[in-house]
């Protein structure tokens, strides 16, 4: 409970706000969640339709497509991972950008938390906690939908179920840390012009080839492209040791979204 | 004892000053919808007319879909009237949401002597407005993409004004009766909004979805939008089909009028 | 002060350019009700959150329940109740799950905060509310829902921010009421307000801030009769029959301007009432009352509480 007992890793993170309890804010979140189940379970839908829309629609019109290792797939085994990778980011920038802004600035509800024994080490962690718990059931879901349309054609996809925490995980630190700059709702088109851009071109629905050189390049560098080539390769079993730059791009996402977000909400808060 | 010189405006006169009450806020705050409603068509365009675009090229089928022109040509259109619907839906919920509750704006003014069916109308009006401004921005954009295949887009830009008009005020409606805190809004966008986006033959004939799908299609303001817009700005006008499709926008659009202003009434001056 | 809860000495705080609490010293003893009385942007609110351990202090010493706020902080926490001034209920959870959620974060167990919940919503009189959604409650119930879910933890020290701003006057009476049975608890509490009323009503001991320092200290009773008169007359004339201040300040012992009304401090308001009219000045109308800390602070300051 006291600051004496912290692990190592978290004297990074400022002192004497944090005390061990963040699987508080879990419960809290889920009891919210249990009020509004609503719209907790909708989110799961949102790439099912797009699933449908585009497989079937699109794929009618394209045909098959080269996937990781030049054979060619279907259009929808095409973008179905992609759109995996998608769902896991999406629900974590939700969860940590709009919610998390409405809370701290709207709700008051982390000064609320702060007058007890919590602090904005725990509130941080709670919430990046809950918004990849919510990513995982969603991607969870998805991978029942494509494994029920055959799309699963290998052991290793049982992978990506791991691998959509990490990357929601990655999102929601990154969201969280981004989202303790915003002032007001006018900001969130910042946010929306980094998502939607990212949704649209980082392969999801079609191949790095239709751009040129330059533009290849800028595309592997955002965060989605790398978490959609993670989940293309496990879930059609085309594994390979370049999965760990894939692996290590998040982790240090991770870190630097986790150290940057509770320092900030430290600044936020406690002032 | 004083007497003030404010006089009650007439019906019209009053539609407008709700009106000018939005502008003044917009003139504020006009950066957001550039993102959501220019930006965001755009990127859509870039992505699939001009990426997926490049997939479909010289392959067989195409031009039969599409009948003969690009694929970014026969998008361009449908993504005028998608932006519409969307930017209309957006518009009609949180927004009035807030006007009733939060801001308490509507409030505010028939306070004064404006009427509810007056905000109502404002409302409405004011959101298409705004489409048309933004639309003609896009449209520039599509013509810099090299999407437009002939003067028709400015047709096609009415076509979508109307689509807006059509999913305006019907939302305005449903978000009249919306009590809570919005959280009703989160599944009309996942279970409304988006598969509308998705399944009015936007990015592909809806006739590329299985059988039992197509008759929903036809409920869908959007699908009807985008068939005016496309036969529009692609120059191919089937007469009866095309007064079809406006004939039943037209008709929404007096059904949601219709309850909008009768729900604003009732909440606001019950 | 060995059995001092609270002990300052010397507390300061600064954010950026604007010093709010310019070094003030406090003791508050276990079982009072200690006050900061004073206006809007006086520094009583910094000194709470400092108090409260979720603002650092930029200079001074601070002990609470005989730690420091700057290292112990959870553990003081973990021991102390806040009501802050602006309600922040969980507007996503109902009434009941808002006082054992609260609870939870203080890592009580799962049953023994269903049980102080059940307890905690007949104090706040929302036994009937309990499953309800927050949103629609009433201030003064919002207010009460607040002020339980501060004591979910037993505190032994509570610390109210403007309690009852806001609220119609029944709510506040009630509330008041609710205060004053913990007090008889032996709950300590220290309260901020610019109402003066509500000291008078609720604290044992206050000192009245202004601009960030303590100008007096002392109980309500002490403080009016060190800084006011017994008696208080207040006249208001028409703004051509209004007399200068300093032409009736031979009549009574002090003169206060207000824009709408003049104070006339007396021992015997009744006397100076006759002795204006018979210097021939012709009030539109004239109230007799007892002096309260509006006074006090007037006197100090030359301003009024609420402006």
């Amino acid at each position: 409970m006291s600051a004496l007992e912290t692990p190592f890793a978290l004297r990074l993170l400022p002192g004497g706000s944090y005390a061990g309890r963040s699987r508080m804010l879990l419960l809290r979140s889920a009891t919210a969640a249990r009020r509004a189940w609503m719209a907790f379970f909708s989110g799961f839908f949102e790439p099912v339709f797009y699933l449908v829309a585009m497989g079937q629609g699109l794929g009618s019109m394209v045909g098959p497509l080269p996937g990781p290792d030049g054979s060619p797939i279907s259009y929808i085994a095409f973008i179905a991972p992609g759109l995996l990778a998608a769902s896991a980011m999406n629900g974590a920038v939700f969860d940590s950008t709009f919610n998390v802004f409405f809370k701290l600035k709207y709700a008051r509800l982390y000064d609320a938390m702060l007058a007890t024994p919590l602090g904005p080490v725990d509130v941080a962690l709670g919430e990046i906690g809950w918004a990849l718990l919510r990513g995982g059931l969603y991607a969870l879901g998805f991978l029942a939908v494509m494994g029920g349309s055959g799309l699963l054609v290998s052991p290793w996809a049982l992978l990506a179920l791991p691998a959509a925490l990490v990357v929601a995980f990655a999102f929601a630190a990154v969201g969280m840390a981004a989202t303790s700059y915003l002032r007001s709702w006018q900001d969130f088109d910042l946010v929306t012009l980094v998502i939607m851009p990212m949704f649209l071109f980082s392969t999801t629905f079609f191949p790095l080839s239709v751009y040129p050189r330059w533009l290849q390049v800028v595309v592997e560098c955002l965060p989605l492209y790398h978490a959609v080539e993670l989940m293309r390769g496990l879930t059609t079993g085309l594994v390979g040791p370049g999965m760990l730059v894939h692996v290590a791009y998040f982790a240090v996402m991770i870190v630097l979204g986790v150290a940057v977000a509770a320092r900030r909400l430290d600044v936020l808060l406690l002032k | 004892m004083s007497t003030s010189v404010a006089r009650a405006p007439g019906f019209a006169l009053g539609v407008l000053m709700v009106g000018e009450h939005f502008l003044t806020w917009y003139r504020r705050n006009w950066r957001s919808t550039v993102v959501s409603s220019v930006l965001q068509p755009l990127l859509f365009l870039l992505a699939f007319g001009v990426g997926f675009g490049a997939l479909l090229q010289g392959r067989a089928g195409t031009a039969e879909t599409t009948g003969g022109v690009s694929y970014l040509v026969w998008l361009a259109p449908a993504l005028l009237a998608v932006s519409a619907a969307q930017s209309a839906a957006f518009e009609s919920t949180y927004p009035v949401l807030s006007g009733f509750k939060w801001q308490r704006m509507y409030h505010a003014m028939v306070a004064g002597p404006i009427t509810p069916a007056q905000v109502a109308l404002g409302h409405l009006g004011w959101v298409c407005l705004k489409n048309l401004a933004t639309g003609a921005v896009f449209v520039g954009v599509i013509a810099l993409a090299g999407g437009v295949a002939s003067a028709g887009v400015i047709v096609a830009l009415l076509a979508a004004v109307l689509t807006c008009a059509a999913v305006c005020a019907l939302v305005t409606t449903y978000a009249a009766t919306v009590k809570n805190e919005g959280t009703a809004f989160s599944a009309l966008f996942r279970f409304v909004i988006l598969p509308m986006t998705l399944f009015s033959g936007t990015f592909f004939p809806v006739d590329r979805l299985p059988g039992w799908v197509q008759p929903l299609t036809w409920i869908s303001p959007l699908w009807h939008g985008t068939e005016l817009a496309r036969a529009a700005a692609l120059d191919r006008w089937v007469p009866l089909a095309a007064l079809g499709h406006t004939a039943y926008l037209l008709l929404l659009v007096a059904i949601g009028v219709f309850g909008a202003t009768r729900l604003f009434t009732r909440r606001l001056a019950p | 002060m060995a059995d001092g809860l609270v002990q300052a000495r010397g507390l300061y705080k600064r954010f950026g350019a604007i010093e709010a609490v310019r070094g003030i010293d406090v003791d508050v003893a276990r079982g009072e009700v200690f006050g900061f009385l004073g206006p809007n942007g006086a520094g009583k609110s910094s000194a709470m959150r400092m108090i409260a351990c979720v603002s650092p202090r930029t200079g001074g010493e601070l002990q609470v329940l005989g730690m420091d706020p700057g290292r112990d902080g959870p553990r003081i926490r973990a021991r102390i109740g806040v009501v802050p001034q602006l309600d922040n209920l969980d507007a996503e959870l109902s009434v009941r799950q808002n006082l054992e959620i609260y609870g939870r974060y203080f890592g009580l167990p799962r049953a023994h905060v269903r049980e102080k919940a059940r307890e905690l919503l007949a104090f706040a009189q929302l036994t009937e509310r309990a499953d309800d959604p927050v949103e629609p409650l009433s201030g003064g119930m919002k207010r009460r829902l607040t002020i339980a879910r501060s004591l979910v933890n037993d505190p032994e020290l509570l610390l109210l921010d403007e309690p009852t701003t806001g609220l119609d006057p029944q709510a506040r009476h009630l509330l008041w009421e609710r205060l004053y049975r913990l007090k008889r608890e032996g709950v300590t509490q220290i309260i901020t307000t610019h109402y003066m009323d509500e000291a008078e009503q609720l604290c044992d001991r206050l000192v009245v801030m202004d601009h960030g320092v303590i100008v007096a200290e002392g109980s309500p009773a002490e403080l009016i009769e060190r800084h006011a008169t017994r008696e208080v007359l207040e006249l208001r004339f028409a703004p051509e029959a209004r007399p200068e201040p300093e032409v009736l300040a031979p009549l009574v012992e002090r003169v206060e301007s207000l824009p709408d009304r003049l104070l006339l401090y007396t021992a015997d308001g009744e006397r100076a009432q006759a002795e204006v009219a018979r210097a021939g000045h012709r009030p539109l109308s004239a109230l007799v009352r007892r002096s309260s800390l509006e006074d006090v602070f007037l006197s100090l300051t030359g301003r009024t509480l609420v402006d």
